[in-house]
């Protein structure tokens, strides 16, 4: 498969701060990539780096085959973008910005205009010092949406919905990945990302500490298994777990991956009677992340060196 | 109540002073600067005080020249408030309109003010601190306009600061009930421009229809003056009559107008006005299709309240005309001067052209560095996100920008001729004459081109602080400083042809448009090397 995006040891500094630092960033056609990381670490400027808003310092970088720099223009007929911020002129429409946004781009589907408007249930005839957060959002979503383009950039585009419209916007971007193009969702709400990422980057402190699929993500955590028993359970019983504690009679720990069969083996003797086991929410992937400090080393250290095992699991 | 509703006023005023420590000084001092360039235009200008008096008989004995300005004897102090008043009272008023639309509407539409009205703030402090420091500021505007009339005695001075003073008060009161009103920030500005608008007129009108005194240097003016603030100002007849009581006008009115903003505050909610915002198109036009259509649509408003306020002095100029080539033909006179000719129909045309070419500088300025506001707002964001260059876009508004200026040149030519009862063929060649006006400013909006590109975060500051120096150091008003020669000739305007009084050369025209067009491409080139500096 080719990559939509390729950016490899991307830098970008502004003055003294290191906004980005050696970034790294693959995402492959027809894919949905979730992008996490907390404020400031550098997303809203890799997609600016991405749209040839802001020029990159060093390393390489190709969008959808070109150089978002230098060929912004012709490259930005094949994308649509979704800013954090969405900033509208007061005095235009709703529906005036989202036709202008279109044409400006190279024309827009009408059909899906029409069904967008619906299902956002936006009026389009208000002007947009009237709407609220969340309305203006809705504005780029629609003007993004009803481009037919291969790449969408998303930059945090749910933040001012409300959650029937989050549902609205989970729906379309479905049907995007079905119809196979490619999304860049850069977000803070991990259930959206759970539900619609094929494969998630996560960045922090102007690199990139952790790039798979979910499932690979989840691999490398712990699990966490609640139990019921007949005959109560030591600590000692059970070989490697952690954090164990008791919640309304049962005995809740996290296991290693790994040593899940071998924990299970020893609960087997006490008559276990209830037993569920999670997997890992991506909320509790990304608080490791950030609770954790970044070891010292880590900061010399290539980001290709630094261990997965040495930022995720280890408390 | 009434305290609980002023809780955190002396809070928010201390924020608003913090805030304007840059824009209120800018005003102050600019306005006295102006006052000092009047009062020594007079000084310098005149060869003995008698010429000095005759002037001012003739401001007095002409009714069209007394829409521009009220003679109230023959003294310097009072002769350089008779020609530069109603420009300082104008500007007086919309320093005071912006600053209250600045701390409290503006906060509103950016949302600052919920971040302040969460915190121990009661429902009028935001406006009580706003009005507090256009009060203060009009207020300090006293002493600084009577130590610019330097030379001049000083209880006049004090009384000419006054006059300019009343009319900032009164629209610091007009400000704060139009930001109540208004469905936007924009329109309040708008709103009370209007008023000032109107406000002009009625003193004009009621100087015009008034009679002149025994003295023959002092028009004892109509009724209409006294529901005009601009009047009040005149009636205080500085370095004449001196009289403070027109101050209590003003002071009343302000009282006034609180009183009724305090009322409409507690029947609208924040970031919305009393009068509410009608539902628009839902479908963009024709014209909104490129970002030339996109900048037209952007400069509309202010390209409409130009064109009506270029109408309005194109009509006036015009009508005075005859009166001033028939009564002012002293060669060596201002006109003559500024025209730079004896021969008083096109050296009063050309006057005005200079005045003109100045004001379209200020358009220019104004329209183009909403190119600024587009980037520093995270507008430019969306639209360089689509199929977009930004030299396009930059192109866009350049384009907008000087269609605009070309539509008030010839608005502007057409009523004055009209007006001045101008043949067809006479219009034309006013037109081509106002046109030739236009390089001036042009270079002008080269400089907001290349500050936009080179040097974004300061583009505003530098735009106005260079257009107020051109502006400064033009032949109107740097020879009245004693600038020198080389200063002078910094200037673009000194080297605009005084047309049509003298005949067009190619070299200036070409020279200045060569510049104008340079300073673009600078501006252009450096926009699309540079990162954009957006809302993070």
């Amino acid at each position: 498969m080719t990559a939509a995006i390729r950016a490899e040891g991307l830098v970008k500094s502004f003055g003294r701060v290191h906004a980005l630092n050696r970034l790294e960033l693959t995402i492959d056609k027809g894919q949905v990539h979730g992008f996490l990381g907390p404020n400031g670490a550098g997303k809203t400027t890799t997609i600016r780096i991405l749209l040839g808003l802001l020029r990159k310092d060093g390393g390489e970088l190709t969008v959808l085959g070109s150089d978002p720099w230098h060929d912004a223009a012709a490259l930005h007929r094949r994308l649509a973008y979704v800013p954090g911020e969405v900033n509208l002129w007061p005095n235009l429409t709703g529906g005036e910005v989202i036709d202008l946004l279109g044409r400006l781009r190279g024309g827009l589907d009408e059909a899906r205009r029409a069904a967008l408007l619906e299902r956002f249930a936006l009026d389009p005839t208000k002007k947009c010092r009237t709407y609220s957060k969340g309305n203006r959002q809705k504005v780029a979503l629609v003007a993004a949406f009803a481009s037919n383009v291969e790449l969408y950039l998303l930059d945090e585009p749910t933040s001012g919905l409300d959650p029937l419209m989050e549902s609205v916007f989970q729906d379309v971007v479905a049907e995007l990945r079905d119809e196979g193009r490619t999304v860049l969702l850069s977000s803070h709400i991990l259930a959206e990302v759970e539900a619609l990422c094929d494969r998630v980057t996560i960045v922090r402190s102007a690199r990139v500490v952790e790039s798979g699929t979910l499932d690979q993500l989840r691999h490398l955590t712990r699990t966490t298994v609640a139990v019921r028993t007949a005959a109560p359970v030591s600590e000692c019983d059970l070989g490697s777990v952690h954090d164990i504690r008791a919640e309304g009679g049962r005995l809740v720990f996290d296991v290693d991956p790994g040593e899940l069969n071998g924990v299970l083996t020893r609960l087997l003797p006490f008559d276990v009677q209830e037993l569920t086991c999670s997997p890992p929410t991506l909320e509790e992937l990304f608080r490791r992340h950030y609770d954790e400090q970044v070891p010292g080393d880590v900061a010399q250290a290539k980001p290709e060196d630094v261990a997965l095992a040495d930022l995720v699991g280890v408390r | 109540m009434t305290r609980n509703a002023l809780a955190g006023t002396a809070a928010l005023t201390r924020l608003a002073l913090r805030r304007d420590r840059v824009a209120l000084p800018g005003w102050l001092f600019g306005l006295a600067a102006l006052t000092a360039s009047f009062t020594a235009m007079t000084v310098t200008g005149f060869e003995s005080p008698q010429a000095v008096a005759d002037d001012a008989a003739l401001m007095a004995a002409t009714p069209a020249l007394r829409m521009t300005g009220l003679s109230s004897g023959g003294s310097v102090g009072s002769y350089a408030l008779a020609r530069g008043y109603l420009t300082l009272a104008v500007l007086a008023a919309l320093m005071s309109v912006f600053a209250v639309v600045r701390h409290t509407r503006q906060n509103e539409e950016t949302g600052r003010a919920e971040l302040i009205g969460a915190a121990v703030v009661g429902r009028h402090a935001p406006l009580a601190a706003a009005v507090l420091v256009a009060v203060m500021a009009n207020l300090a505007l006293v002493p600084l306009v009577a130590l610019a009339m330097v030379g001049q005695p000083v209880g006049g001075a004090l009384v000419a600061g006054a006059a300019v003073a009343v009319v900032g008060l009164a629209f610091t009161g007009v400000g704060a009930v139009t930001v109540q009103l208004s469905p936007s920030t924009r329109a309040a500005s708008g709103m009370a421009g209007a008023g000032l608008g109107l406000a002009f007129l009625l003193s004009g009108v009621g100087n015009m229809l008034g009679s002149v005194d025994g003295t023959g240097m002092r028009v004892i003016s109509a009724w209409p003056v006294w529901l005009s603030p601009i009047g009040w100002g005149q009636q205080m007849r500085a370095f004449d009559r001196d009289s403070w009581w027109p101050l209590g006008l003003g002071v009343a009115a302000l009282v006034l107008l609180l009183g009724v903003a305090a009322l409409l505050a507690n029947r609208r909610d924040v970031g919305r006005g009393i009068l509410s915002e009608r539902l628009g198109a839902a479908r963009a036009g024709r014209g909104l299709v490129n970002p030339f259509g996109l900048a037209v649509r952007l400069q509309r408003a202010s390209l409409v309240g130009w064109a009506v306020a270029m109408a309005a002095f194109g009509l006036l100029f015009g009508a005075i005309s005859d009166e001033v080539v028939t009564v002012d033909d002293d060669p060596d006179g201002w006109y003559a001067q500024m025209g730079g000719t004896h021969q008083m129909s096109s050296a009063f045309r050309t006057a005005m052209l200079v005045i003109i070419g100045m004001a379209l500088a200020a358009y220019l300025v104004q329209v183009l560095l909403r190119m600024r506001a587009e980037e520093a707002e995270g507008r430019l964001e969306s639209v360089l996100a689509t199929a977009v260059s930004r030299a396009r876009w930059a192109a866009g508004h350049v384009a907008a920008a000087a269609a605009g200026s070309v539509v008030l040149v010839v608005v502007f030519a057409a009523t004055m001729g009209v007006a001045a009862g101008d043949s067809a063929d006479q219009v034309g060649e006013l037109g081509v004459a106002a046109l030739v006006h236009l390089t001036g400013p042009l270079v002008l909006g080269g400089v907001v081109v290349a500050a936009c590109g080179l040097l974004p975060r300061w583009s505003g500051a530098l735009a106005w602080g260079l257009l107020a120096a051109a502006v400064l150091l033009s032949p109107m008003f740097g020879p009245g400083f004693g600038a020198p020669d080389w200063a002078l000739s910094l200037s673009p305007f000194t080297h605009v042809p005084k047309a049509p009084a003298v005949e067009v050369t190619a070299g200036p025209v070409a020279a200045l448009v060569a510049a104008a067009v340079g300073l673009g491409a600078v501006g252009l080139v450096a926009l699309r090397r540079r990162d954009l500096v957006l809302p993070s």
